[in-house]
């Protein structure tokens, strides 16, 4: 598949939302850093607020997505059905939850754990959505499996807490940096460990279609010598990145090393040296690397379309 | 974001706009299928197949259907052009000129030739159908030196079969695969027919017939045969003769066929002392039946065990045996020869030059004789032959053939042809159900009655031809040659060189008028041909010439072609060489029509002619190149045009064509339907007024049906005959015997050994002529082949037609253009690997005359020993109003540029057509060539390249990025 | 109930791309159009196609064979690029079962496209909304055309009349016909998608020669005092037992 931007944009940003929202409503319910519902609030409020950024930034590169972003509204009309509809229901609500949750601790409301409760169900109810809009395309198989929504859910957990390290590193909760940076350590490898697992899974998969039942000739020896048009359409731009084998190689390897071990090193050198630098360069290298796994998820994948799509002649 | 509203699929698109239909003729291609044109607020929104029509019967092919794209190109002349002072041809500076001002250049210019020297004026016409009226606008004009494109296109497949059965495939007869059981497609890609091809192999094949192919590449129709035999190229000849050998030598033909339809029972004279040796013996009492093709000839009657006048009752030649006339010559008929030619020419023969296995070639044999025999088709309908023997049925073998170029294209190509037509009457299926069948005008006399003029006196100052530039020579006193024996025409068509070049030689024109030889010309006017690229062999030397100016000498500087003239629709690679362009209109914008004084568009069943009816108004100034034609005929005073007081006689084209008639009262014209004053009449009658009209009302197309027992056997069909003479299709109603011998090929071997009296070959070309005027088929390498080191070039190269690209003339159209955007040289993987070169990787294709870089792509449907691309796909940059990046020019090729326009004679140096030593047709297929990688580092640009040629005044300069045709809405949305 | 689809003839099929430009041209002036060419006169043209010919060899040589594939739309039964539009754009009728893209709700997402695993969705570039064959529902559907017309523009343009139409799930039509048979098969039956469009394999005829046809008593060469000069190479009739 040719990665879209706006796709790998929207994915990551709300992923590490997500992350970071569920570590701050993790931190209210469970007593992290023994602190106070008074100390919290400011903290939660405003780190609500980056999360709400992030959301916000990847609601805006979504619309790049579309064909007619005017009509986005349409979108959530078919929530039985599509995946992508009910992501578009989701986000929103989760924005929503967000902006309560966020305005809540803010301005004291009170409250908080029940909207939060709810928010979380949303949180929860988005990353399924999101990673089910790929894994529920049963054509593509490199993302047709339950590793994709874990994925999902765990890289958006981890890229959330190392965000949510370094807001507490950066807001002065430095109580909170040790816990963040365990728990991030914890989702960087415990990500580690199942996207690794969808590389291996990918590895070996075999096609289930092949260019025998794709024309329905039963030949070992078949060779398209023509796709029919020779100045590319949509079916070659869409579903082809283009990019050589050597390239695709390059980008696992960086996203491999950006998203786990580095990151695992950063937080460890962070938290030791508590250094705020140290963490923010952790997030970046992390997201960063996000963006390369999720360009390297796309680009993995193999359209059995492709299979129509060959040659030029 | 998008302001233009969009449509639900179901909601109606512009719900008030006015639409309308109308039926015209298509012209995408040749094959000329009706079509309906629907407008939609007066722009063209849809065209479809007319399923009322004879031809396509609905259907349309994929050339067709992007009619609108053809309309509305970017690429379209609307003015007429002359070059602008001081530029130079090639370079496509022009500025903008009146018609008034273009006519009056051409009258002045035109006037003065015809009253000096006629011959200095040429009209050669490319992939036009209106040889009807240019043929006559040069007999009038009275110069000789008018051909349309049959010299590089096919003319050896009309002559071949014309000089031996008196029709041939191409636009002249068909397979009848409607009743045919085996059906063997030779060397043919896509041609003319292709509409009412695709639709009968699908109905044969869905019917459990049985489709063979015989090509070096499986492309085109042979997809979807039943069995591809591949053959390496130039070598057919050689498997018709072993075909005919085995069919022989099983005795697997059809006797009775052969014995009174063919002049295989005729007797030939054998006294090697006589100078009649190889003609026919003729018996002075016998009725000679028609005096200007005397066919007193003897049968030796097996019965009667002697000779007797053929066609006696009650007797029955002998085919085979030795037999001495009472007189004491040794005579043998016409089949024995055959027997004896081919006795040699063995499966394993044929296997070492076609490289088809022995078995294949016997397998093959074995299944046409078997299939014609025992699967005969037994028609209820009576007819009488020529010789008034009555009929009870019509007999049919069910064995169909076809072929093309992949036979014509070739210097071998006319005795190729040849043999296949003796095969095939062999095995008994000349104009018989589920065989071969005529179309009319065909069959025509062997040959057909039109000869070319006689020599340089037919040529006359404000005279007209006495009769056609072109025709059907039939001894060597009808060649076009002076007392040397050297040509008269630019051509050297009708010379000794290529003395049955019934079509002439288009491809050797720009050369010769280049060189001066056999002497300079004045004015060019070429139609419709893009002689500048694809209808030029050698096309990067051709475009010097073109170009070329005189260095010393009281002409230094002046262009050796003076004076270069184009018609065309679009700004080709052509136009840009012209002095003066002429606009025409697209098909959809004229009155044309489809003649059955050139070629008609006939069915099996009966003569058809058709026209063309404007349904949009002309771009521009675009202007009919028939309406050019008739108004410089009358400005010209021609006679024909012309009132004896000098007034025109036609207003214009449409007023023409009613009025025309052949000869004063002869009530034969330009269309054959709805004749005679109120239209009642069909084939003859008078003018009728309201021709077009009825024309119009009838789907633009008449059809004639003859009745059954006129439709088969025509050759020798009395009653047909009679019919074809009274509506005066024959001139005579004598049969057309087939031609199993070539006498008339005899005359000339005979003429070239000095036996006969009359016209001689000049000593230069006497062994030519004497060794490929043969009377018997026979198989010769090619000669390009002859004149090559094939250990250095052991390729053959040779292109295909595509089926959505029509010639070079479609690279403007913009969705035709998505399917063939650039072209590959397609290469067996095997031969592409021995030279280390990848699929998809840079290489050059060379020839001993020119080498081309292009892009290589693998192919297991061609032979190892061939490579081929498409026609015609690689463009000049920047013609056709393409960007100068477009990937025609950067990545598409042409292979002309590997292929001469001539070849060393002999060991003199001099030079002589690259073609068909006999008709003079293009040896476009001859071409060995080697393939090699291209370097590291070299561009990845096809090679040769030329400068880019900007869009002519007129057109269309701003390109756009996208564009989204939505008829009604104005040509762009 | 009635599943409208196409039956398109491999065995017959010349992949002369008839049924390619003639759907451009009905489409791209019509209810599905206009559809957009992007370079249309300069480098890498292309541009929205409802339908394309494809051409593959199968074998080696000498035993190629060249297939040529013309896909469009399959119209699925089980159309998975319809259940994950999110706006409801993609649907498939209930009438006749085809399935269309509403062009003023398509927010122009592409999911449908992922959904497809055939290819046959086009996006627009310059409507910016998904296209696709609409099985030329504006003909087959339009009462004032004649009967016999209203059949979608590729298969009445189709020289080699490849391409059969009608309904599926009736067993009289032509299309249930020809499909049973001739042995009309699905694409990627692996999927469960259930085209309703189907192909017609490749057949190939063949002719056995027997050895005793080759010599007959009525051999034409007896009558010129000769004999066939036959050799024995296959087997005859006799040779086989039954
Ligand atoms: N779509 C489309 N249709 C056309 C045209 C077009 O440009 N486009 N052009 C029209 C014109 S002007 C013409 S003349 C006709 C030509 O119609 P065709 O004769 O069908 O056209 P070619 O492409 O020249 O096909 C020649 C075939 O002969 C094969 N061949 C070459 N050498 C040999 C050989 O030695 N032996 C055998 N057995 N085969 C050989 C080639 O592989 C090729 O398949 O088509 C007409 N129809
Ligand atoms: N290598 C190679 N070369 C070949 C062949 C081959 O097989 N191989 N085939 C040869 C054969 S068989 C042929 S017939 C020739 C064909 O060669 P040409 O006759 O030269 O055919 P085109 O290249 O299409 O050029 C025809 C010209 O007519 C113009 N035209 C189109 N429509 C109209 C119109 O309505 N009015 C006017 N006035 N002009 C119009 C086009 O723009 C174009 O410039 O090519 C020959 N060249
Ligand atoms: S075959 Fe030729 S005449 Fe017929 S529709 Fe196609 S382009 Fe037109
Ligand atoms: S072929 Fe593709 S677009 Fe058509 S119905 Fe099936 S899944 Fe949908
Ligand atoms: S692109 Fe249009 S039709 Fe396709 S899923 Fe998106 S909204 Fe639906
Ligand atoms: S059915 Fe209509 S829309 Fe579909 S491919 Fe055929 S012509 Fe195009
Ligand atoms: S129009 Fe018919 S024969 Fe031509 S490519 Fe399409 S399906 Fe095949
Ligand atoms: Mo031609």
């Amino acid at each position: 598949m040719q990665p879209a931007f706006s796709v790998i944009f929207l994915t990551t940003l709300i992923g590490a939302a997500q992350g970071l929202f569920l570590t701050l409503y993790a931190t209210e319910i469970s007593g992290w850093g023994a602190l106070s519902a008074a100390e919290l609030q400011p903290f939660l409020a405003k780190a609500t607020l980056v999360a709400l950024l992030f959301t916000g930034l990847g609601l805006l590169a979504s619309f790049f997505h579309l064909g007619h972003p005017e009509r986005a509204w349409r979108s959530a009309a078919m929530w039985r059905t599509s995946w992508l509809s009910r992501e578009v229901i989701a986000l929103p609500l989760f924005m929503a939850g967000l902006t309560v949750y966020g305005a809540a601790h803010g301005l004291g409301l009170g409250a908080t754990r029940w909207i939060g409760a709810v928010t979380v169900l949303l949180c929860l109810g988005l990353f399924v959505a999101t990673g089910m809009i790929y894994a529920s395309i049963r054509f593509l198989q490199e993302w047709a499996s339950p590793l994709t929504l874990v994925n999902y859910i765990l890289l958006g957990c981890a890229s959330g807490l190392t965000l949510a390290t370094l807001l507490a590193a950066g807001l002065g909760m430095s109580m909170l940096v040790t816990p963040y940076a365990l728990a991030a350590a914890v989702c960087t490898a415990l990500a580690w460990v199942t996207r690794s697992a969808s590389l291996l899974r990918n590895a070996r998969l075999k096609p289930k279609s092949t260019l025998q039942s794709a024309i329905g000739i039963k030949h070992p020896r078949i060779v398209q010598k023509s796709q029919g048009f020779m100045g590319g359409s949509f079916n070659t731009r869409e579903f082809f990145h283009g990019r050589t084998a050597q390239m695709l190689r390059s980008v696992k390897w960086a996203f491999l090393l950006m998203v786990f071990p580095l990151p695992l090193l950063g937080l460890a050198m962070g938290v030791s040296a508590a250094s705020t630098v140290l963490l923010i360069m952790t997030f970046v290298i992390q997201y960063m690397g996000l963006l390369a796994e999720r360009w390297f998820f796309f680009a993995q994948a193999n359209h059995p379309q492709n299979l129509y799509y060959q040659t030029i002649s | 974001m998008s302001a233009t509203p969009i449509h639900d699929p179901l909601s109606p698109p512009l719900a008030d706009a006015t639409v309308e239909t109308r039926t015209t003729t298509c012209y995408m291609c040749a094959c000329r299928c009706g079509i309906r044109v629907h407008l939609r607020n007066g722009e063209v929104r849809y065209i479809e197949g007319n399923p009322d029509h004879p031809l396509n019967q609905g259907v349309i092919c994929a050339k067709g259907s992007s009619g609108i794209m053809k309309q509305y190109s970017p690429a379209r002349l609307t003015k007429p052009l002359l070059r602008k002072p001081g530029s130079e041809r090639g370079d496509g500076q022009f500025e903008e000129i009146e018609w008034d001002a273009a006519f009056a250049m051409l009258e002045e210019r035109l006037k003065h030739l015809r009253a000096t020297d006629p011959k200095k004026f040429a009209l050669f016409t490319g992939r036009d159908q209106m040889q009807a009226l240019t043929g006559l606008f040069a007999r009038q004009f009275g110069t000789p030196n008018y051909a349309a494109h049959g010299g590089f296109c096919s003319v050896n497949m009309a002559a071949g079969m014309i000089y031996t059965i008196g029709g041939s495939f191409w636009e002249f007869g068909g397979p009848d695969l409607e009743r045919a059981k085996l059906f063997v497609m030779i060397g043919t890609a896509e041609d003319h027919h292709s509409n009412p091809m695709k639709r009968e192999l699908s109905k044969f094949k869905r019917g459990g017939g049985r489709f063979v192919s015989i090509n070096p590449v499986r492309t085109g129709y042979s997809a979807i045969a039943d069995e591809w035999i591949p053959i390496k190229p130039g070598t057919d000849g050689a498997l018709f003769l072993a075909l005919i050998h085995e069919l022989i030598k099983l005795g697997l033909y059809d006797r009775e066929f052969l014995a009174r339809y063919t002049n295989a029972g005729q007797l030939v004279n054998q006294d090697c002392s006589s100078d009649e040796f190889g003609m026919f013996l003729r018996k002075p009492d016998s009725d000679i039946a028609n005096p200007l093709r005397p066919a007193n000839f003897h049968w030796w009657d097996r019965h009667t065990d002697q000779a007797v006048a053929d066609h006696a009752e009650g007797a029955d030649p002998a085919l085979l045996g030795h037999f001495k006339m009472p007189d004491g010559t040794a005579a043998v008929p016409a089949f024995q020869l055959l027997e004896e030619r081919v006795k040699p020419y063995t499966p394993e023969w044929a296997e070492d030059i076609t490289g088809i296995p022995a078995d294949t070639i016997r397998r093959l044999a074995h299944e046409m004789g078997i299939t014609a025999r025992d699967q005969k088709i037994e028609l209820p309908i009576a007819w009488t032959d020529c010789w008034g023997k009555r009929h009870q049925t019509v007999t049919g073998n069910p064995v169909a053939f076809h072929a093309m170029r992949g036979l014509a294209a070739h210097s071998n190509g006319f005795q190729t042809i040849r043999s296949l037509s003796i095969l095939m009457s062999l095995l008994g299926t000349i104009d018989r159900p589920g065989g071969f069948r005529h179309k009319a005008p065909y069959p025509r006399a062997v040959p057909p009655n039109a000869r070319p003029p006689k020599g340089p006196q037919a040529v006359k100052p404000n005279t007209p031809l006495d009769g056609a530039p072109l025709g059907w020579p039939e001894s060597p006193d009808d060649l076009f040659v002076d007392d040397q024996g050297q040509p008269v025409r630019i051509d050297k068509g009708f010379s000794w060189e290529h003395p049955l070049s019934a079509h002439g030689l288009m491809q050797n024109v720009i050369t010769n008028a280049w060189r001066g030889d056999p002497y300079p010309i004045d004015t060019l006017l070429i139609f419709m041909a893009n002689m500048a690229w694809n209808s030029t062999m050698n096309t990067s030397e051709v475009r010097h010439m073109l170009n070329d100016k005189h260095v010393d000498g009281d002409k230094a500087g002046e262009y050796k072609i003076p004076f270069l003239v184009v018609c065309d629709a679009f700004q080709s690679e052509m136009t840009a060489f012209a002095d003066l362009i002429l606009p025409d209109t697209t098909y959809l914008e004229r009155h044309d029509t489809m003649s059955m004084l050139d070629r008609p568009i006939s069915e099996f069943d009966g003569p058809v002619d058709s026209v063309r009816i404007p349904v949009v108004a002309p771009k521009g100034q675009c202007k009919p190149f028939q309406e050019v034609v008739v108004e410089l005929a009358s400005r010209l005073k021609l006679p024909a045009f012309t009132h004896p007081d000098g007034t025109r006689k036609f207003k214009g084209y449409t007023d023409f064509i009613v009025n025309y008639e052949t000869a004063p009262g002869s009530g034969i014209g330009f269309l054959a339907g709805w004749r005679g004053k109120g239209g009642e009449k069909s084939m003859r009658g008078e003018p009728n007024p309201k021709q077009w009209e009825m024309y119009e009302k009838n789907n633009c197309v008449f059809h004639y049906h003859i009745p059954p027992e006129h439709q088969y056997m025509r050759n020798w069909n009395l009653g047909y005959m009679e019919w074809a003479q009274k509506v005066g299709i024959r001139r005579d109603k004598d049969p057309v015997i087939i031609h199993i011998y070539s006498e008339f090929l005899q005359g000339f071997r005979r003429a070239a050994q000095g036996k006969r009296v009359g016209k001689q070959p000049p000593d230069n070309l006497r062994k030519r002529v004497e060794t490929y005027f043969d009377p018997l088929p026979f198989h010769y390498a090619p000669l390009e082949e002859q004149a090559t080191d094939i250990a250095k070039y052991p390729l053959n190269a040779i292109t295909q037609r595509p089926m959505a690209m029509y010639h070079s003339w479609d690279s403007q159209n913009a969705w035709l253009r998505q399917i063939h955007t650039h072209n590959y040289l397609m290469v067996n993987p095997k031969t592409a690997q021995a030279q280390g070169i990848a699929d998809g990787g840079w290489m050059w294709v060379e020839s001993q005359w020119g080498k081309v870089r292009c892009m290589c792509r693998y192919s297991e449907a061609v032979e190892p020993g061939t490579v081929w691309t498409w026609n015609a796909i690689g463009k000049s940059s920047g013609a056709w109003n393409l960007t100068p990046d477009a990937n025609e020019s950067q990545r598409g090729f042409l292979l002309n540029h590997l292929i001469s326009e001539e070849l060393p004679l002999n060991s003199s140096g001099a030079k002589v057509s690259n073609s068909d030593p006999i008709t003079g047709q293009a040896a476009w297929y001859d071409v060995r060539v080697r393939i090699y990688k291209a370097a590291e580092g070299e561009p990845e640009q096809t090679f040769p390249q030329f400068k880019t040629v900007s869009a002519a005044p007129g057109m269309q300069q701003m390109l756009p990025r996208w564009q989204a045709y939505f008829a009604g809405k104005g040509a762009k949305k | 109930m009635t599943q409208l689809a196409l039956v398109i003839d491999l065995n017959v099929c010349v992949g002369c791309h008839a049924c390619v430009t003639s759907c451009k041209q009905w489409n791209t002036s019509g209810t599905a159009g206009s559809l957009t060419d992007l370079n249309p006169y300069g480098a890498d043209p292309n541009g929205t196609f409802f339908n394309r010919v494809q051409t593959f060899e199968v074998g080696e040589f000498p035993n190629t064979q060249t297939v040529h594939f013309p896909k469009s739309c399959l119209h699925c039964e089980d159309p998975p690029c319809v259940p994950v539009c999110p706006t409801g754009a993609s649907y498939k009728r209930a009438e006749d079962g085809i399935v269309l893209v509403d062009y003023d709700k398509c927010i122009g997402c592409k999911y449908c496209t992922w959904a497809c695993p055939y290819g046959a969705r086009e996006f627009d570039e310059e409507r910016k909304v998904m296209t696709k064959c609409t099985l030329c529902v504006d003909r087959v559907t339009d009462t004032k055309l004649p009967e016999p017309e209203r059949k979608p523009s590729c298969v009445l343009a189709c020289p080699a009349n490849a391409r059969l139409f009608g309904d599926v799930h009736d067993p009289e039509s032509v299309v249930s016909k020809a499909i049973a048979e001739r042995g009309g098969y699905q694409l990627m039956p692996e999927w469960g998608t259930r085209p309703s469009n189907h192909y017609l394999p490749r057949r190939k005829t063949e002719m056995r020669i027997h050895p005793e046809d080759l010599k007959r008593v009525d051999n034409p060469l007896k009558l010129d005092g000769k004999q066939p000069e036959y050799a024995h190479r296959e087997p005859g009739r006799e040779d086989f037992a039954t």
